[in-house]
């Protein structure tokens, strides 16, 4: 969190957007698009695939530079890719702490490792960790940076369920350790429902409809209130679900 | 923000993933390529992992067959050896046209310890060729490189040197040389400067056409960690170019060992070219085969040498062969 030099914690939010319009050609994928998110704040982003979510999580993460509207991001920003992006001719260790600045790079990422439950890989090519290890590593590399935005791109669509859950844990365990505010860009209703705080819908390049979350963690999925945001989200999405609209 | 946004000041994409880039329509008609034969512009921007990986598991494999299959390997050399031998003994090769591989050996064990007056010693001569194929050799790699980072690092870069090397690339070197003892006389620096070019061309067309080739992604990868320049080109560019690099390294010895050849026959008084052509003016065939055999030897070396370095920097690879 920003101090101010009176030592009160300031209110600004972590994205402050307004106005965003990204054209491919005479494609708008971004419509005049508002976000804000708080300091600390879990965001899930659901949309369809082409709606845009990807725009978007670029645009706030710097590799857009073509998108127009106000954008304000109070840095640092982090960002865990769809795919792990490690580099292969890299080991773990170097991985972690490539470009890091702070003064002990190498011991900032190996206690991320250690954080992500990798202490005893560090030494190894990430062409020979699992999907699910290799995730953990990309995140681990995005938090050691100790962002105040964490985007995460649908980084667990590529992994089994049961992998999949217990990094459900890992980035709730992570967040409440680190409280960055976080962006996590998915097509899947029950991940974003199990982890957000709020959870918004991206379609025809715009927010459409935002929920609150408020069950506590770690929620069991067969709530009445998680049941009812999940139809709610899921009709927004276009898929009805049990007969209802 | 707009440090983040900037951190790259790379051209956007001029590093692509995109197969469709399509700057070297030779990719698809060059399967070879992989295998270092090709000297035109790199196998392009289409490059499967897995077609490198399969190359890497072949050869571990054929080191796992050690020793016995090096040993199998020596047996045709041994059988020609043997066969050169009789057919000198029995009268059937005039010895004066190709001596024996005996009379070879003592010829090269006594250009070594004793020396004569016409050649100098065997080492003298290989030290002043190996000292003249290291300065072309460093001069040409150097340039190679750096010209193929920054043509390939900036669509600026790539028009203003790419056209001039795809130039040189067709001239033929050895029609330089007089040209070039018109323009440096007699002395070492033609010779260098022959090698070095020689060297030049080979590593600079596959480091451009490796860098070209990295993933894009990783690039992107490199801004959003915010790398600086010179961080983003060690740690991701060059290691990302390096099989295509090594691929140009074992071309450029093979032309630089080569240029060493030309370049020694004419107008020198020293190194194992020299030593070729006094020989020759002496007919002492023996003499020549002993400075071709050298020749043979260094070339291999290299060869070797650089295989190890491959085997060392690829180790990433090879560990997911060994899988």
């Amino acid at each position: 969190m920003a101090h101010e030099p009176g030592g009160t914690v300031t209110l600004m939010p972590v994205v402050r957007a307004s106005g965003l319009v990204r054209s491919f050609g005479t494609d708008t994928v971004i419509d005049n698009l508002d976000l804000d998110i708080a300091h600390g704040e879990f965001v899930a982003l659901l949309g369809r695939s082409g709606s845009g979510k990807s725009t978007l999580l670029r645009a706030l993460a710097g590799l857009d530079d073509e998108i127009t509207g106000d954008l304000d991001v109070r840095g640092p920003v982090s960002i865990a890719f769809q795919e792990p992006r490690l580099v292969p001719w890299k080991r773990l260790l170097a991985n972690i702490s490539l470009g890091l600045r702070t003064r002990a790079p190498r011991d900032a990422a190996r206690a991320a490792l250690a954080e992500v439950g990798l202490s005893g890989r560090a030494n190894a090519w990430p062409l020979t960790l699992s999907g699910g290890e290799a995730q953990r590593a990309s995140l681990a590399r995005a938090l050691v940076r100790e962002p105040s935005l964490l985007l995460l791109d649908e980084p667990f669509s590529a992994l089994d369920a049961l992998t999949r859950i217990a990094m459900h844990r890992l980035v709730l365990s992570l967040w409440a350790r680190h409280r960055p505010a976080v962006l996590l860009v998915t097509h899947d209703v029950d991940e974003a429902l199990a982890l957000a705080d709020r959870v918004l819908v991206l379609s025809a390049g715009r927010i459409s409809s935002a929920c609150a979350v408020t069950a506590s963690r770690p929620r069991p999925p067969n709530t009445p209130e998680l049941t009812h945001l999940r139809n709610r989200l899921l009709a927004e999405l276009g898929v009805d679900e049990e007969g209802t609209s | 923000m707009p440090g983040l946004r900037n951190a790259l000041d790379l051209e956007r994409g001029v590093i692509s993933s995109d197969p469709a880039d399509g700057r070297e329509p030779t990719a698809a008609a060059n399967p070879d390529a992989d295998r270092g034969q090709h000297v035109g512009p790199g196998p392009g921007t289409s490059r499967t992992p897995g077609v490198r990986t399969g190359r890497t598991r072949s050869r571990s494999r054929s080191h796992n067959r050690g020793r016995g299959a090096g040993a199998l390997r020596l047996i045709s050399p041994v059988i020609v050896l043997a066969g050169w031998q009789l057919a000198s003994g029995s009268g059937l090769i005039s010895a004066q046209k190709l001596p024996p591989p005996t009379a070879v050996w003592s010829t090269g064990l006594s250009l070594v310890t004793t020396g004569s007056s016409a050649y100098g010693t065997l080492q003298g001569a290989l030290a002043v060729s190996l000292e003249r194929v290291a300065a072309g050799f460093a001069l040409g790699a150097t340039a190679g490189v750096l010209l193929a980072i920054v043509a390939g690092l900036s669509r600026f870069g790539e028009n203003a040197f790419d056209p001039l090397m795809q130039m040189l690339r067709t001239l033929p070197l050895f029609g330089l040389i007089p040209v070039f003892i018109v323009w440096f006389g007699i002395g070492e620096t033609p010779k260098i400067l022959l090698i070095a070019i020689g060297v030049a061309i080979p590593l600079y067309l596959n480091t451009f056409s490796g860098i070209r080739a990295v993933d894009g992604k990783l690039a992107e990868l490199g801004q959003v960690l915010d790398l600086r320049r010179r961080e983003l080109i060690t740690a991701i560019v060059l290691p990302g170019a390096l099989p295509q690099i090594l691929v140009g390294l074992r071309q450029s010895l093979g032309v630089g060992w080569l240029a060493l050849v030309v370049a020694e026959q004419v107008n020198a008084n020293a190194g194992l070219g020299f030593m070729i052509s006094q020989a020759t003016q002496f007919l002492r065939n023996d003499v020549i085969i002993v400075a071709l055999l050298v020749y043979c030897a260094l070339g291999l070396g290299t060869d070797a040498l650089v295989r190890l370095i491959e085997r060392r920097a690829l180790r990433w690879r090879m560990s997911l062969a060994a899988r």
